[in-house]
């Protein structure tokens, strides 16, 4: 296959450096695994942000009520460039910094975690809403009835309301995801090694913007491809009769 | 296996009926946030240097002006975004099967990819300068920046399109062919008018989903808000700059989207009542 590339290189011009160069493919490969990597983590960090907070805003005690509502608010009308840029250069600033094993002062929390913070929070914001709305959808009349079965509130929540609220709001959370997905290349803002940021290298150092530009989208394309089919190969196994088509 | 419903039927996230879309109290804890942010900013300027929250005074005029930039980018990637969008629409919708193939291909290609990518794409791919009638126009980068957001808001848009029409019952377009209305004549005078009012929640949204990116476009060197910010903070040269100026930031985004947001909400509850 490097053969190939190589030849295609000399014959055509196009040139796929990480095909066939070891640095390239190996520093590529790397990347593309830290694109899943954040896609992975923050898309299970904002399911749990989700339920936790949709559990949170049907709460008897207001506060809490309030301090949902004004991060539902905040997150969803700002920009999540400007909220990476806020959690890395703004409070990075002031986490305290220990040192790595040559002895130079590196910062407690790296730029990976602070890309998967605002991500996290920014999807989350929108999760919420939207196991929300799916709670809203299920009958009062069912949660009376797990009520007087001796459900808690939030034995009824995990073992009633959240299974059937998750089936009625999988298409949109689907959709959220997708949009999470292609959010993370947010994170070359601040310099974390994913996909865009190490294409960004390569391109700078083999001058082959256009192929890599192209490889680039296809495997963004791929990657959403994927998520949509297994969220819709989930939908169906989750599917209840009688209910939607 | 029995097909009885266990569920209502499901509802799209609405707030609590009767809320006015800018609710005074909504509007008390803003206030009373941005007093806090000001307060914050100004505790944490120690006494010889110069106050926070007077460097962001300073600063407001430039950075304002960035943000002039923001809106004017949103407003034509949204613009020219919609007018593309609509034609890719109503292909999506049609009765020739390679059209509609096409325009399905289209819109799922530039919807499923990143922003970011598409941005980067435009900004290196298309040319700097061309020349129109032996006369050399530079194309500054806003405007490439520009236009690697309208494609995107252009798929998108061509969505929502495709969902407006197919939302509509069946019987509008049967009663309109039993009118002996043409396809065209249906679509102008019945499906679209009632298109119209199922769209504009869905858009509004879209807006608020383009300003909220063209922060991307510092990334690629656009003298936005996002870029005026960062150099105004390296001038400064200040630690204790850093959360109050990008705060401040934040703020000016939340004014403007917040009550687009709030808008679109109130709408989507008047359509709900009346649909």
């Amino acid at each position: 296959m490097a053969e190939f590339f190589r030849e295609l290189r000399t014959t055509t011009g196009l040139n796929f450096t990480i095909f066939y160069d070891p640095f390239d493919a190996r520093r590529f490969g790397y990347a593309f695994l830290m694109t899943c990597k954040l896609s992975v983590l923050s898309v299970v960090l904002s399911l749990i942000i989700g339920v936790a907070g949709a559990f949170a805003q049907g709460a008897r005690f207001a506060p809490l009520r309030w301090v949902v509502a004004g991060y539902i608010a905040f997150f969803r009308n700002t920009p999540p460039l400007v909220q990476m840029y806020f959690f890395f250069f703004a409070l990075g600033a002031i986490t305290p910094t220990v040192p790595d094993d040559i002895g130079m002062e590196v910062p407690m929390v790296s730029s990976f975690t602070w890309a998967l913070v605002a991500l996290s929070l920014f999807a989350g914001a929108f999760n919420v809403e939207i196991f929300r709305s799916g709670i809203e959808a299920v009958p009062r009349s069912t949660v009376e009835a797990a009520e007087s079965l001796g459900y808690s509130r939030l034995g009824a929540y995990r073992a009633v309301v959240l299974p059937l609220a998750f089936r009625v709001c999988l298409p949109s959370l689907n959709n959220n995801l997708v949009n999470l997905v292609k959010t993370t290349t947010l994170a070359y803002a601040i310099g974390v090694p994913e996909m865009l940021y190490v294409a960004n290298q390569i391109w700078s150092d083999s001058l082959n913007v256009t192929e890599m530009m192209n490889v680039l989208l296809l495997l963004y394309i791929g990657l959403v491809t994927l998520l949509v089919w297994i969220m819709h190969r989930w939908e169906r196994a989750l599917r209840m009769p009688g209910y939607g088509t | 296996m029995t097909d009885l419903p266990v569920l209502l039927p499901f509802r799209p996230p609405t707030p609590r009926p009767g809320l006015e879309f800018l609710d005074g109290r909504w509007i008390a804890y803003l206030a009373l946030a941005i007093l806090l942010a000001a307060g914050a900013a100004q505790a944490q300027g120690t006494p010889a240097a110069e106050s926070a929250f007077s460097v962001i005074l300073k600063w407001t005029p430039l950075i304002g002006s960035g943000f002039l930039l923001n809106i004017l980018i949103s407003v034509i990637a949204m613009a020219a975004g919609t007018l593309i969008g609509l034609a890719l629409g109503l292909c999506q919708i049609s009765l020739l099967p390679p059209v509609r193939a096409g325009s399905w291909l289209v819109t799922q290609f530039f919807r499923n990819a990143p922003w970011l990518v598409m941005l980067f794409y435009c900004i290196f791919m298309l040319p700097f300068r061309i020349t129109v009638f032996g006369e050399v126009v530079e194309i500054p980068n806003w405007v490439r920046a520009t236009i690697g957001l309208t494609l995107p808001v252009m798929a998108n848009v061509s969505e929502i399109v495709r969902g407006a029409v197919q939302s509509l019952p069946h019987g509008q377009w049967e009663a309109a062919e039993s009118l002996a209305f043409t396809r065209g004549q249906t679509l102008r005078q019945v499906i679209l008018p009632q298109c119209l009012k199922r769209m504009l929640p869905p858009w509004m949204n879209l807006y608020a989903i383009v300003i909220m990116s063209t922060p991307l476009t510092s990334i690629v060197g656009v003298e936005e808000a996002m870029t005026l910010t960062r150099g105004a903070l390296n001038a400064e040269r200040r630690g204790d700059l850093l959360i109050p100026m990008y705060g401040a930031l934040l703020l000016a985004f939340f004014v403007y989207c917040w009550p687009i947001a709030r808008l679109t909400r109130w709408l989507e509850q008047r359509n709900q009542v009346r649909v």
